[in-house]
């Protein structure tokens, strides 16, 4: 008695397990890379598109393999001789290139079995900020246009023109040909060569001339009436690539970055910024596609810049942070409106501002700018002396400080300290780790 | 059986009562008229997650859990979503009941060729064949993983993720060497199986009592009563066999460092290593005759009228894409195909028993022309495997079908000489060294344990026996080398000499 058991309605993702402990291990080491990667290269290098090796030491599975191309002697067969006989010398393809053997199947199926293997970028962006998001993110949806986008959906028979599919068009129109014996136009020209010869020779004289003339003019009139009604393309074959839309939800997001590039940030201090701006920008950039990003630099007064600016120059000034603030709220209010778009706000500065100062900047964010924002992220950049001063979390310079009140009124809104460059990475990630669903 | 009956299907969805009809009309024939012996079979409907679950899970619908499966799935999931790869179609369990997994996004007459194939050609070749009647237990094997995986389960609920998979990735390390090659281990019989089992789940439960999982951090339950090797001198002296061929096995009862729940750990190890140890020395066999069984058994369905021509069309196309050898220097060459060098060695001894040339009957004198071909076949399939059944099977015309041709490679040599070609002079070369590379003793390095110093620094010596003067690969060596010094807890040796 054979059974038939319906298991579609199992549980699925026995794999899961495996998967989380697999991506456990192999995300440490991706971490470590590029932690390393930020410290090490310059802020423009991290932010560009290149390879980062990491040791798959964790994610090996090694087994004893032999090498025979170490040492040693061994025959093998392979198949498809074209004009080799014994004897005849084959030279060996240089190391690295595939030679005409093929490859030898690794143990584990893995082409990267050396010590490191690369991956894009990003691919490691993906599992870097795999488990980060922008935190409540509300859907905006405008429901009356909802964008779409267009998804490759197979082949279809019928569509516009310019969908047409060559290649199995193509492939349907000779099946059928072949099918319908439709004559090639080889097969006429020879037919038609054939008659001329015998004309020109004269069929008449010999015996059965004639009649053979006439037998094959029949046949050549027949090969042409089968080639006008066996068409060359028929619509039967056309096939065309067929799309379906997708609707996309729209869930625009906006993201101002506040930089403090004042005298009393040091260079290192400056550095310490971009690179937690360089990863939020890279993080937005991979994890979003619709986020809006606004350059905002100040030092006594802001302005608006481009990104390149933003990275790249240098400025100095004096200090005055409410300005940042300021014209924020001025290009939030011509440009994003709080209907359409979810706002979102980082600052980097050293905590250091004009006196009085601080006192305009929490009444801004009290009472403008975070009754607008999902989200307002502060960090503060320090000294490691610094550091190890205000190691609580009530002291600090005077802007934090005063965040520390805004912080207590408002959920959305946090602080953090940076001192080194390896404390970037956590403390990004901690801003911006998946919230569990409220 | 009339001559024309209605197709058992019309439409390309499946359904259950046409899967039904279908098992029918496959399973007389393959009974009837192939005489096949086959396990019971149990069908499953999986969808592709699941499938790729199982291809993860080595193809088990249960096992124990390891990143390393976490690895796997990954990259087939990323594969299989980049259209790198297609999904087998069929997926098969050396098992009784006979698992086969039908995938639900096939269409009918995918479904009936897999239930051919897979619940069939190779139901029957698990059962009959040899090698699989000698190294593995179809009927205990699934009782096996799950207490495998409830075993290790519990493991690492009281020893901690880490340490468990510590074991598990040495243990993974050695797989390859983990198995008999040559003697056979005891067999118990069912009962003595059980019993065995039973006491070993007793044991697990044992040591996971509730009782010591209260008592204070530090407080250690006392050895579990059951057989702990003992660092005896008398003892040492007169058990190990050595040389010893199977590393897990030696390791799990003679080091001196493993606590007993890592020593079940390798056993489980190394027992899934063996059952699998089979298929791979019959691949091409095993393939070779599920092919057949189910393009014969799809052509008889075809001439009774219970298949329409849209369906044969349709098998003829996936049949003709499963089986096909690229040339060597075709850039879609990878390795000689199972599917194609076996199924045409099948339909080869087919056309030898009934139709023989000449020169059949000169190279196959015991069954040319004997009309025979399904006990011929049977035979073969029942007392040979892979390197052997080319030994004795591959006939000049597939030699010349396939153009093979032998190479012969000097690591020194700049150069790879052409050895044999299909002609006269170079069939019987050809042949060996086709079969040769078959031969998982000569594939597979050989490596034995051939002494430990227990009573002095307890140094672990291995010998790799260089085939042909053949290393092992360095670099990997270096990786696999701290997992036996791991699991030994004492330094390791590994010499490479030259066998001749």
């Amino acid at each position: 008695m054979t059974y038939f058991i319906d298991r579609r309605l199992n549980p699925k993702g026995k794999s899961l397990a495996n998967r989380q402990r697999f991506l456990r291990r192999a995300r440490a080491q991706i971490r470590e890379a590029v932690q390393k990667s930020l410290k090490d290269s310059g802020v423009a290098d991290v932010a560009k598109g290149r390879k980062v090796r990491i040791s798959t030491q964790g994610t090996k599975e090694p087994r004893f393999r032999l090498d025979p191309k170490k040492g040693g002697k061994r025959d093998f067969v392979l198949p498809g001789n074209k004009d080799f006989v014994p004897g005849d010398q084959i030279k060996k393809p240089q190391a690295g290139q595939s030679g005409g053997s093929g490859k030898d199947a690794a143990t584990s199926g893995d082409a990267e079995d050396d010590f490191e293997f690369t991956m894009r970028e990003d691919e490691i962006l993906d599992i870097f900020f795999e488990d980060l998001e922008l935190p409540n993110l509300v859907r905006t949806a405008l429901s009356e246009v909802p964008s779409q986008s267009w998804k490759r959906a197979g082949i279809t028979t019928a569509g516009a023109p310019t969908q047409i599919n060559l290649l199995r068009t193509m492939r349907n129109s000779f099946g059928r040909r072949l099918a319908l014996r439709r004559p090639t136009l080889a097969d006429i020209k020879a037919l038609e060569e054939e008659i001329a010869v015998l004309e020109a020779s004269g069929a008449a004289a010999e015996a059965g001339g004639p009649e053979k003339l006439a037998a094959l003019r029949m046949e050549l009139e027949r090969l042409n009436a089968r080639r006008k009604w066996v068409a060359f393309i028929d619509p039967v074959d056309v096939r065309f690539n067929a799309f379906t839309e997708q609707p996309v939800p729209t869930s625009n997001a906006v993201m101002f970055c506040l930089m403090d590039v004042s005298g009393s940030m040091g260079e290192r201090e400056k550095d310490l910024a971009k690179r937690f701006f360089v990863l939020l920008h890279l993080f937005l950039k991979r994890r979003y596609e619709k986020v809006d990003i606004v350059f905002i630099r100040h030092t006594h007064d802001a302005q608006e810049v481009d990104e390149q600016t933003f990275f790249y120059s240098r400025q100095s000034g004096g200090t005055i942070v409410s300005t940042a603030l300021e014209k924020m709220l001025e290009i939030q209010k011509e440009r994003y409106t709080t209907s359409d778009w979810n706002i979102y706000a980082a600052q980097a500065s050293d905590g250091y501002t004009q006196s009085g100062d601080a006192k305009r900047c929490v009444e801004l964010l009290e009472n403008e700018l975070m009754p607008i924002c999902q989200y307002y992220a502060y960090i503060e950049i320090l000294d490691e002396r610094e550091m190890e001063v205000f190691s609580s979390e009530e002291a600090g310079a005077e802007l934090w400080r005063a965040y520390r009140m805004v912080a207590e009124n408002w959920k959305n809104f946090a602080t953090k300290r940076i001192a080194k460059p390896s404390d970037i990475f956590p403390v990004f990630h901690d801003l911006f780790k998946k919230q569990e669903a409220v | 059986m009339e001559a024309m009956s209605a197709p058992l299907f019309t439409e390309t969805e499946w359904t259950f009562q046409a899967l039904d009809r279908v098992l029918k009309a496959v399973e007389e024939i393959a009974i009837d008229d192939l005489k096949l012996d086959v396990y019971p079979n149990q069908i499953e409907i999986i969808s592709t997650e699941q499938m790729l679950d199982a291809y993860s899970a080595m193809g088990m619908p249960l096992m124990y859990n390891h990143w390393s499966f976490g690895k796997l799935f990954a990259r087939e999931d990323a594969l299989y979503r980049a259209g790198h790869i297609g999904l087998a179609y069929e997926m098969v369990i050396n098992s009784n009941p006979c698992i086969s997994y039908l995938l639900e996004e096939n269409s009918m007459t995918m479904q009936t060729i897999v239930i051919a194939h897979a619940a069939f050609g190779h139901n029957h070749f698990f059962k009959n064949n040899y090698l699989f009647q000698q190294w593995t237990n179809a009927e205990s094997i699934l009782e096996y993983l799950a207490f495998a995986k409830r075993y290790i389960a519990a493991c690492e609920e009281r020893y901690g993720h880490a340490e468990v998979e510590a074991v598990l990735d040495s243990a993974h390390a050695l797989m390859d060497q983990g198995v008999f090659r040559y003697c056979r281990p005891p067999r118990p019989s069912r009962a003595r199986l059980m019993e065995k089992q039973r006491k070993r789940m007793e044991h697990a439960e044992e040591d996971y009592s509730e009782l010591w999982r209260t008592l204070p951090a530090g407080a250690e339950p006392p050895p579990p009563d059951r057989e702990r090797w003992d660092l005896d001198e008398d003892e040492f002296g007169s058990v190990p066999k050595l040389p010893e061929e199977n590393l897990l096995y030696f390791l799990e009862k003679f080091s001196p460092s493993l606590k007993s729940w890592q020593r079940e750990t390798l056993r489980i190890v190394r027992h899934l290593a063996q059952y699998f140890y089979p298929q791979r020395q019959t691949k091409l066999m095993n393939e070779g005759a599920a092919t057949f069984v189910h393009h014969t058994i799809m052509n008889t369905l075809y001439d009774k009228g219970l298949l329409t021509e849209g369906a044969i069309f349709e098998f003829l196309a996936s049949h003709t894409a499963v089986v096909f050898q690229p040339d060597f220097d075709d850039p879609r060459y990878s390795s000689i195909n199972p599917y194609a060098l076996g199924f045409a060695m099948m339909s080869d001894i087919k056309r030898i028993s009934e139709q023989p040339a000449d020169e059949d009957r000169a190279w196959f004198p015991s069954f040319a022309g004997n009309g025979d071909w399904r006990d011929v076949l049977k035979d073969a399939w029942a007392n040979y495997r892979d390197e052997s059944f080319i030994e004795q099977f591959l006939s000049p015309k597939l030699m010349r079908d396939f153009k093979l041709f032998a190479l012969s490679d000097d690591a020194e040599a700049p150069v790879v000489t052409v050895s044999a070609i299909h002609d006269e002079a170079g069939y019987r070369r050809l042949r060996s060294t086709l079969a040769r590379q078959y031969d998982v003793g000569e594939t597979d390095p050989n490596i034995q344990v051939t002494g430990a110093n227990l009573k002095g620094n307890r140094k672990l010596f291995i010998e790799h026996r260089m085939h042909r003067g053949v290393p092992l690969n360095a670099q990997i060596k270096a990786q696999v080398m701290p997992h036996i010094e791991r699991l030994w807890g004492h330094e390791v040796a590994l010499e490479e000499i030259a066998a001749e």
